[in-house]
């Protein structure tokens, strides 16, 4: 089969999962719609494994392959097909998302039993993958716009999943909203990019703007390059938006009311690493626009600085994972936006392993604490729940970047490139650094509240073999009661030491979050850079100068760092016990900014939602009632009701009347023909 | 004669008949006075057919005369059922049907 053909399966996989579960919720019984979901992206997966064993046929200058099936949009000036680029960044991608995928599907398996949603559950995760993938996949820009919105809507549905939790709701809204200020962002950058290239086809667009489409150099047409510029950078706000930037982040800790598998694959894996590949994806255009790459870039380093601080103060066991994703998304887009290319795209796969890994496990401990997410309620569960904390340990390891877990040697490699770059670089190098060091204290801050110290009851509990359920179950954010039917979670709560297909999950992405470092050693093996070399084929920045020194100075570096986050950690909140408490009185102000996460909600709410709300306000009061209903439609009224009472004064009923306006009439226009002739 | 002052006499009851037609009160003098103007326009009819000298008008007229008396027919049965209701005989006072 050929490698095209491969790309197709891989999507009509996930897409005929969705249509059997979502058509037929009513005749699948018990957990078979959970095993059909799960090996339609199996199945996707295997087409994703094929598509790569086939692509490596090709020499390396034949390994960007296009296939299109039919005309999905001929007009004037627009030619698009429903066309997919299958090359190696592609393949990369679809591999980690289909298999990711596929163990969150079977971890889903038994997380979400019980729960009366599941059919339906699983019918929304194949269109997420679905739409994951046509965005991965796209061959031109038609189809990857369609793809963002679809993944944008996906997650809408995932994460009001409980429809009938209004905190829920309420943050798939917020997640939407803000995802569509991205898309608006998205379709303006393809305006002003196709606006000189004439085309949306990925490949004959970089072709173009290679050949000069946008002007070259110093007589390049004024607007020509500050189109590029501004098509660029509304390209990144795209990215920000899906990418939980700053400042389009405030959707990604709301977006925690869904259920724990949605976060690890949604908003952890692999939705929010989209911004990520449109970046990479559209380096040719990014590299004439320098500007463009250093907005990604300081907004990459502000944001994994800023969701850092936050995650020290969270206590919500999900939320600081969350901030950690945005952290390190942070991290992959400030790569990519330097020229690391290769190496954030690795971040990204290794990011996906151990950041899905720790949603997993997160899912565990809350199903022992039979819904409750707040650490505050947690502590000494690793007598009882020896499997889960083992997976937190190894991901937190990974991304701590502890060598010779993964996260080190993708996180390492992406401050190497922007430390070689010089310059004004050099601060983003300092604050990945720093970066990493609030990585590590966040993430073993999380681990030793949950695990270690006094065992709370429902630690106890387990440990005596009974896994705890709460007798009234409630919203964890707000406390509101709720029952266990439709539109509210269900009332089975799994944990990996007892099912198995969590464990096997769970499992195979320790294997990963600890192995897959081992692809890329610097200096020793290179498999990501040469399998991802034919799709960056002409670009200037993919082959880094490697300072050798530089290099060497930052492993230590890294692994220095990560130590010493772990071992403060441990003297704070084990050693210790008191440390933390004292430590927050002392930094009151500070401590305040990050538990309000900066403030950014409010914000937004200030110079946004409010004067949004308020121009509402007027255009009821003001313009709509005064202007359109009293002027315009009153007015119009009101003339004609004027003009028909004039008339209807003729109708006085006097019949004498009616006789003298017949003789006048009479009168009148005889007068008149007598006078003409 | 010189068909202007055949024409002048219709005239003048023509007119003295629409005077009526304006200022009286009385549905019955209405009436008469109706019937003036339709004499005045027969009168004018004559005259015509006499110039001309064929008998056009005189037939136009004889047609007139039907229509006429049609039309009194209806006018003073109406004025006669209004009588009978107790209804005021005043054409000032009839007008209900008033828009």
């Amino acid at each position: 089969m050929s490698t095209t053909t491969y790309g197709w399966l891989v999507l009509a996989f996930p897409l005929a999962g969705m249509l059997a579960t979502g058509l037929g919720f009513r005749v699948l019984p018990g957990r078979s719609a959970g095993w059909l979901g799960t090996l339609a992206i199996f199945l996707s997966f295997l087409a994703a494994i094929g598509a790569l064993l086939s692509l490596q046929h090709h020499g390396p200058e034949h390994r960007q392959l296009v296939s299109s099936l039919w005309n999905y949009a001929s007009t004037a000036g627009i030619d698009a097909q429903l066309s997919i680029l299958v090359d190696p960044l592609s393949v990369f991608m679809i591999l980690t998302v289909t298999g990711v995928s596929t163990l969150i599907h079977l971890y889903s398996i038994s997380y979400m039993e019980g729960d009366e949603g599941f059919v339906r559950y699983f019918s929304y995760l194949n269109f997420f993958v679905f739409s994951m993938l046509l965005l991965v996949l796209a061959g031109n820009f038609l189809l990857l716009i369609v793809g963002w919105a679809f993944v944008g809507a996906a997650s809408y549905l995932l994460i009001s999943f409980w429809y009938r939790r209004t905190t829920a709701t309420r943050a798939g809204i917020k997640a939407f909203v803000i995802n569509v200020v991205g898309d608006v962002g998205l379709v303006l950058g393809t305006y002003f990019i196709f606006k000189h290239t004439h085309t949306l086809d990925l490949l004959r667009s970089f072709h173009a703007a290679g050949a000069g489409a946008f002007g070259h150099g110093s007589n390049a047409a004024a607007t020509g390059d500050g189109d590029l510029t501004a098509g660029c950078i509304l390209l990144l706000v795209g990215a920000f938006a899906k990418s939980a930037q700053i400042p389009l982040h405030t959707w990604l800790p709301d977006a925690m009311e869904g259920p724990t598998p949605v976060s690890s694959l949604i908003h952890a894996a692999t939705m929010v690493t989209a911004g990520v590949y449109l970046i990479a994806r559209m380096h040719p255009l990014f590299e004439l626009a320098p500007a463009a790459r250093d907005v990604g870039a300081i907004v990459g380093a502000l944001t994994l600085f800023v969701a850092g601080t936050i995650g020290l103060a969270q206590t919500d066991i999900k939320r600081v994972i969350a901030y950690s994703t945005m952290s390190q998304i942070g991290y992959m887009i400030m790569g990519v936006s330097v020229g690391a290319y290769a190496a954030g795209l690795f971040h990204l796969m290794t990011h996906a392993f151990f950041k899905a890994l720790l949603f997993m496990a997160a899912g565990s401990i809350i199903g022992a604490m039979g819904g409750e997410q707040s650490l505050n309620r947690m502590g000494g569960f690793r007598r009882a729940m020896p499997f889960t904390y083992g997976c937190f340990i190894i991901g937190g390891l990974a991304l701590s970047g502890i060598p010779p877990f993964s996260g080190f040697f993708s996180k390492d490699e992406i401050l190497l490139v922007t430390g070689e770059e010089g310059g004004w670089h050099w601060a983003l190098y300092v604050i990945g650094y720093i970066g990493a060091f609030l990585t590590a204290i966040y993430t073993f801050r999380m681990i030793f509240r949950a695990f270690h110290g006094e065992p709370v009851p429902e630690a106890r509990e387990l440990e005596a073999g009974h896994l705890h359920h709460a007798e009234h179950p409630s919203n964890p954010a707000t406390g509101e009661l709720e029952d266990t039917g439709v539109g509210f979670p269900g009332p089975i709560h799994a944990i990996a030491e007892r099912a198995l297909p969590m464990r096997i999950a769970m499992g195979l992405l320790a294997l990963g979050a600890v192995g897959a470092g081992l692809v890329q050693i610097p200096k020793v093996d290179f498999v990501i850079d040469d399998f991802l070399r034919p799709s960056f084929a002409g670009s200037k920045l993919y082959e880094p100068h490697t300072k050798n020194g530089l290099l060497a100075f930052g492993l230590i570096l890294g692994t220095v760092i990560g130590l010493a986050g772990i071992a403060l950690a441990y003297r704070v909140w084990v050693a210790r016990p008191g440390t933390a408490e004292s430590i927050r009185n002392r930094v009151r102000p500070l401590y305040e900014l990050f538990v309000n996460k900066w403030y950014f909600d409010e914000l937004i709410d200030a110079l946004v939602v409010r004067p949004v709300a308020l121009a509402g306000d007027f255009a009821r009061d003001v313009f709509e009632r005064r202007v359109i209903d009293e002027t315009i439609v009153g007015g119009t009224t009101g003339i004609v009701r004027a003009g028909s009472a004039a008339v209807r004064a003729v109708q006085s009923g006097f019949v004498r009347y009616y006789a003298a306006l017949l003789l006048v009439g009479v009168a009148g226009t005889g007068f008149y023909f007598l006078l003409q002739s | 004669m010189s068909i202007g002052w055949y024409l002048a006499v219709s005239a003048i009851v023509f007119s003295l008949g629409a005077f009526g037609v304006i200022t009286r009160r009385n549905p019955l003098v209405l009436l008469l006075c109706l019937e003036l103007m339709l004499n005045g326009g027969n009168l004018a009819l004559i005259a015509f057919s006499r110039m001309w000298g064929n008998g056009d008008g005189q037939i136009l007229a004889l047609i007139v005369m039907t229509v006429a008396a049609c039309e009194v027919c209806i006018g003073l049965g109406m004025i006669v059922a209004i009588h009978r209701r107790r209804l005021p005989v005043d054409v000032d006072e009839l007008r209900e049907l008033q828009g």
